[in-house]
């Protein structure tokens, strides 16, 4: 326990504080924003690279990005806080605060209960995170035994949370995109909501073009946003990062893209067909390369493809195969996730 | 007391963000503001698990220096479940923030109250007609 880690512990209860009094909802999505980029710091400190690079990528950048698509969206910016004077509300809310102290109370007490923080005598510490460490290289081939662990160790584990991701862009689809075009009694109002869309399609040109400083920005740093992406996800298997971490790079490379250079460009080549195949392929693949083991009752078989020489680009079989997979996957997910709020169609 | 608090100050840290963000649930009204508390929940559940993994003195789990030795390297088991975690609340986020968006354009309000007291009203109104 070093003294960094102490600061920067309190400074993210301090930030959560922040949020919660902050009046103006965009200040406190900023606040949030820093809040995750310290719980980055916080990994790296914690050592454990692979999670700092998909916080900074993930928790401050994309999840910032949809808090803003929404409140632009919804055009809300200031937090109305009227005063009730209802005897039954203040009741509840003086129970509901007796509930937390009290919870928070039980929390801490159960903490102390834990072993001391880092030590090596952690029950978590045993012969599973020995066999994944030990005998990592010689199975998985992967140098990153993190990459090792959730390709292959646990590749089920990893496929449930990329369909994961493609049941919630699905649902988001389903919330976002039905109400475009649906009947005329579902729209409540629809007179003004239609002059709504029409202000939004009028006013949003006219930002695109007039703005030189974001366009000049993103000609220089997209190629390299994408290209880090790239690498990151490539390299899954040798340094820190992955296919989930370079994925939501890539996806925030396309965003800042399509701000720049307006959506139209984006959707010559990542449109709704496109996106849908791309991801459907990614896990179809993902499921054949996994999927044999069901067949097998569970045992491991060998893939077929060498695993290589750890350590070299081309090695650990079929780990560099699935990232990509894995990547395309978050990409166009986060691309879509950002595309439906901002505009309500990929 | 107090060796006791440096000894478990992440777990703490943990616990005190977790009521943070269950308290943002529970006292705000703005739908907004609620999602953000969820995620700091997360976050609290991250920094918990990731706390559990590390041993000090001990390195990332990347090979360095040609040891295979588990005695070299951190627990990578906390690592994969949060990597795991975080994109999986990206996605929620993601889903409760266009729920807020429909129930917006529906009650033209984020405050949750308001949008239960409009949801009343048009109840009470089919009933009558």
């Amino acid at each position: 326990m070093n003294i960094l880690m102490m600061i920067l512990l309190t400074v993210l209860i301090i930030c959560a504080v922040v949020v919660s009094f902050i009046k103006s909802l965009t200040a406190s999505v900023i606040v949030f924003g820093s809040f995750s980029l310290v719980v980055a710091v916080i990994w790296m400190l914690l050592e454990s690279p692979d999670l700092a690079i998909t916080e900074a990528a993930v928790g401050a950048g994309v999840t910032g990005l949809l808090f803003y698509a929404t409140l632009k969206k919804i055009g809300s910016i200031k937090d109305a806080n009227k005063k009730e004077k209802k005897v039954l509300y203040r009741v509840f809310r003086i129970t509901a605060g007796l509930l937390i102290v009290m919870l928070a109370a039980a929390l801490i007490f159960c903490m102390f209960d834990l072993p001391g923080l880092f030590s090596p005598d952690h029950p978590g510490e045993n012969v599973v995170a020995e066999r994944y460490i030990e005998s990592g290289i010689e199975e998985t081939g992967a140098v990153n035994f993190v990459a090792g662990m959730i390709l292959d160790y646990r590749a089920f584990d990893t496929f449930g949370e990329s369909n994961v991701l493609f049941a919630a862009t699905i649902c988001v689809m389903v919330l976002l995109l039905v109400q475009n075009r649906g009947k005329k009694e579902d729209l409540p109002e629809s007179k003004e909501y239609y002059e709504d869309l029409k202000d939004e399609k009028e006013i949003e040109p006219k930002i695109i073009k007039n703005d030189v400083i974001l366009k000049t920005v993103a000609k220089v740093a997209v190629p390299f946003i994408l290209m880090f992406g790239l690498y990151v996800i490539l390299n899954g298997h040798l340094s820190p990062g992955g296919g989930f971490s370079g994925g939501a790079i890539v996806g925030s490379g396309f965003i800042l893209a399509s701000v720049a250079f307006g959506f139209d460009r984006m959707e010559r080549f990542l449109n709704k067909k496109s996106a849908g195949i791309i991801t459907f392929v990614s896990l179809l693949v993902y499921c054949l390369a996994k999927s044999y083991s069901f067949f097998t009752g569970a045992n491991h078989l060998e893939s077929g493809i060498p695993l290589g020489t750890p350590g070299a680009i081309l090695s650990s079989g079929l780990i560099l195969i699935l990232n990509i997979c894995v990547g395309l996957v978050v990409a166009c997910t986060m691309y879509s996730f950002f595309s439906l709020m901002r505009r309500g169609k990929i | 007391m107090w060796e006791q608090i440096y000894n478990h100050f992440n777990d703490i840290v943990a616990a005190i963000l977790f009521v943070i963000g269950f308290s943002n649930l529970l006292f705000q009204k703005n739908l907004i503001k609620k999602i953000i508390g969820l995620n700091i929940m997360d976050v609290a559940i991250y920094l918990l698990l990731a706390s559990q993994g590390y041993i000090s003195g001990r390195l990332a789990p990347i090979l360095s220096g040609g040891s295979e030795n588990a005695a070299t390297y951190i627990n990578p088991i906390p690592s994969g479940l949060v990597l795991t975690g975080i994109v999986v609340s990206v996605s929620v986020t993601a889903l409760m923030l266009s729920m807020t968006i429909r129930l917006y354009r529906k009650y033209k309000t984020l405050d949750l109250d308001e949008i239960l007291i409009k949801v009343r009203k048009e109840k009470d109104n089919k009933e009558e007609s």
